[in-house]
């Protein structure tokens, strides 16, 4: 909605529109659209991803998916320079990424404000590690600031600019899967109107070569004790008085756990955690009887708190591991155990995510796992074939890194075993920095055998664009990397592309290109199944007479197909007709329903 | 009403998000304090999946711990079986009688538990079974079984049938409407 409209909607209807239930990410996007914001990039990354989807919505903002959370946090960091509001989200790991010109940016500080949004995923429900992002703010001295619920992201956003802008630095806003994907009630008001600053040539600040940026880090020291004043005010770092008995430092969703576990005990509720606030911290804890810290993952407040001689409870008893819950902390700290009678003393079968029905990836796996080859892989849907049935995937590490991989295996162990492995990852992971491990394939003469997943999107995070699909995040049309001759122009010659479904061929294609003495790249080309573009014919079902049981079919992997002991079944209700399980079929037992 | 804790349970692929968001629009409109805690990215991808829905006067955690929840919406058997412990003792449980095979299950590793329903009401007295695919089937969409275990639910709580039905509209694309306003009145009726 443009800003227009929204003016003219909320002359119209008053009040109600000014409040909605948002997700925390369309909460910071909200807040972005608000600060004034015209800049925003970002690399899609489970739980940060519906933040630039929903910036994507305003026409007033330009919005764009980078290659790379490196190239994502650039783009901002240029913008800002330009004198524009920008803002760039990622992923707690995409933050790894960043980190070079995070560290940087630290120094030159901004022109237009700046804010980094962060994701991290405490319990891993979609990621590869758990690390706390806090540890950046204070590693790269960049003030951070973390919201508790959706009202609080759209506020910390916006206000995160003016200070972004007051104190001349970058700010990270730090949420999780909870904040990220839980939807809360909002407030929302109007876009301010932010006139670009003007631009100046500044080398002093803008080019980080020794002599300058010696003089920058003290600008960074002095800026940092600024923020520790800043702190210390009550601006994000609020005392909520209760009861004295306890006292509970905490921030971000754990604040929303620690309410409802202690109840009417007062609160050092922390809004801003990087420079956390010294004076506000000692004041609280000698205010109350006992405190207790509560936060996931590192015991970042409570090591600070520690270093001012302020013992509280916290990681002695709470995991540094996963997410807690109310319940959690309650069992920890209060031996407090929820007791309920089990309905079942069975084991209740585990219901692990899967490649869904009709996946591409599914027919590559068949061959991979048929030709029993050492599998490199990556980040993406096609991580799942690590799991039952298919368990084909040898390693998988970060964005990128299964060609790396090969290719250290291959110099590890030599030909043989190079002739036995492939890498494989996705077109957007490929683009992302998979296309470096590539070229070092190439110029340090190695003969991987990479495989290019290309689904025509990309597919985890819930269909976002990329540079191979050839449409903006707008859903504008693009121009288009052609995967074969980007292989071709880094000294690949050997590039063939080949249908996942088209077993033979493809089993032919992956034999070929292993046995030969040079490097090669496949590109395994079918759309993923959930594209509106992709129409299969419809559920498939199994003719009993024709069926002997052999069950071949069950090979290919595919949750539609069950195995009922005696006989196998289709589930009508999931299968979409893909078709590839005809293919191992060698009684031309399935039919279409309704045939 | 106080507060009212909503679990949402299934596969993922099975449509729990819009249920959540169509609850969590109803919340607003009832003018409840209200969080929706949903999941997305790798689990929904044929993995169980569960969304919070709370509300009350003032909504702190967005989840719902075990023992907490009022009611649950189980869209498949062998979830409701593994999210069970979550409803208090005399909290009802909403079961569409449908299953889908865990890969576990699929692969002859494990074996899809037999019996569900009666174990659970061994324990529980409020359930409430429906078939709602084959309801959805027969309102002209097989992936409206959503809005018809909506319908179900909508009947068992306080709220005007009305507020329900806005935020259905509110919620669903409108080329899918008709198809579900049927889905959800028959799951109202049942």
């Amino acid at each position: 909605m443009s800003l227009t409209e929204f003016k003219i909607l909320n002359t119209i209807m008053g009040d109600v529109l000014m409040k909605k239930l948002m997700l925390g990410n369309e909460a910071v996007a909200r807040g972005a659209f608000e600060a004034g914001v015209t800049v925003a990039a970002a690399y899609p990354g489970t739980p940060s991803t519906e933040i630039t989807e929903n910036i994507a919505k305003y026409d007033e903002i330009f919005s764009e998916w980078s290659p790379n959370e490196k190239v994502a946090l650039e783009v901002a960091v240029g913008a800002s320079i330009a004198g524009a509001r920008s803002i760039c989200a990622m992923k707690h790991v995409g933050l790894n990424v960043a980190a070079d010109p995070l560290f940087t940016a630290s120094y030159t500080g901004v022109n237009g404000g700046l804010v980094i949004m962060v994701a991290d995923d405490q319990g891993m429900h979609s990621s590869q590690n758990e690390q706390d992002s806090r540890c950046y703010a204070r590693g790269a001295k960049i003030p951070m600031l973390e919201p508790s619920d959706s009202q609080e992201c759209k506020d910390f956003v916006k206000e995160a600019f003016s200070i972004s802008e007051k104190y001349d630095t970058p700010v990270i806003v730090r949420i999780s899967t909870r904040i990220s994907h839980s939807q809360s009630v909002v407030e929302m008001s109007e876009r301010i109107e932010y006139n670009l600053k003007d631009y100046v040539k500044n080398p002093a600040k803008y080019v980080m070569m020794p002599a300058m940026a010696r003089k920058r880090h003290v600008e960074v020291e002095k800026r940092m004790a600024e923020l520790k004043k800043f702190s210390n005010t009550d601006q994000f770092n609020k005392i909520e008085w209760g009861n004295k008995e306890i006292g509970v430092i905490t921030s971000g969703i754990a604040y929303q756990y620690a309410r409802e576990v202690f109840g009417d005990a007062s609160y050092l509720k922390l809004g801003m955690v990087h420079p956390l606030p010294d004076k506000l911290i000692k004041e609280f804890a000698s205010q109350v009887k006992t405190l207790y810290i509560i936060e996931e993952l590192e015991p970042y407040i409570e090591d600070y708190a520690k270093t001012l001689g302020i013992k509280a409870i916290g990681k002695e008893k709470l995991p540094v591991v996963g997410e807690y819950s109310a319940n959690l902390i309650k069992e920890r700290l209060f031996d407090k155990k929820v007791e309920s009678k089990p309905v079942t003393d069975e084991e209740i079968p585990i219901r692990p995510p899967v490649m869904c029905p009709g996946c591409p990836h599914r027919g590559m796996y068949y061959v991979l796992k048929k030709l029993k080859l050492t599998v490199t892989g990556d980040i993406g849907c096609y991580t799942l074939g690590a799991l039952p049935p298919t368990q084909s995937m040898d390693t998988c590490v970060c964005m990128g890194a299964s060609i790396g991989t090969a290719h250290g295996m291959e110099k590890a162990r030599g030909e043989d075993f190079r002739k036995k492995t492939v890498a494989i990852l996705g077109d957007s992971t490929f683009i992302h920095s998979g296309i470096t491990g590539l070229i070092d394939v190439v110029y340090n003469k190695g003969n991987s055998t990479v495989i290019i997943l290309d689904n025509s999107i990309t597919g985890m995070t819930g269909h976002q664009h990329n540079p191979t699909t050839g449409f903006t995040i707008k859903g504008e049309p693009a121009k288009q990397v052609d995967l074969e001759k980007l292989c071709n122009a880094v000294g690949i010659d050997r590039v063939r592309i080949a249908d996942p479904f088209d077993l033979k061929e493809f089993e032919k294609v992956v034999k070929e290109e292993t046995q030969a003495d040079e490097p090669s790249v496949i590109i395994s080309q079918r759309p993923c199944a959930l594209l509106k573009s992709v129409k299969y014919e419809g559920p498939l079902k199994i003719n009993p007479d024709k069926c002997k049981n052999c069950k071949m079919c069950l090979s290919v992997g595919c949750p539609a197909i069950v195995d009922k002991g005696d006989h196998v079944e289709v589930n009508e209700a999931l299968c979409v007709g893909c078709t590839l399980c005809t293919k191992v079929c060698n009684f031309d037992a399935f039919e279409k329903v309704g045939e | 009403m106080e507060k009212l804790n909503i679990m949402i349970v299934g596969v993922g692929g099975q449509g729990t998000l819009l249920a959540s968001r169509v609850l969590g629009n109803v919340a607003m409109k009832i003018d409840k304090d209200v969080k929706v805690s949903e999941v997305h990215g790798m689990a929904q991808r044929g993995g169980s999946v569960v969304t919070y829905v709370k509300m009350g006067e003032k909504v702190y955690s967005p989840i719902i711990d075990k023992g907490e929840a009022d009611i649950i919406i189980s869209f498949e058997e062998l979830e409701a079986l593994r999210w069970i412990d979550y409803l208090k003792s005399d909290g009802t449980l909403i079961l569409n009688e449908q299953k889908i095979d865990p890969m576990p299950v699929i692969i002859g590793k494990a074996k899809y538990p037999g019996g569900i329903v009666e174990k659970i009401k061994n324990n529980y007295k409020n359930v409430v079974t429906i078939d709602a695919l084959n309801i959805a089937k027969q309102c002209g969409n097989i992936k409206a079984v959503n809005t018809v275990l909506l319908g179900l639910l909508a009947k068992s709580t306080s709220i005007d049938k009305e507020i329900w039905i806005e935020s259905l509209k509110e919620n669903v694309p409108p080329k899918a409407i008709n198809v579900n306003l049927k889905a959800f009145n028959e799951g109202y009726s049942n």
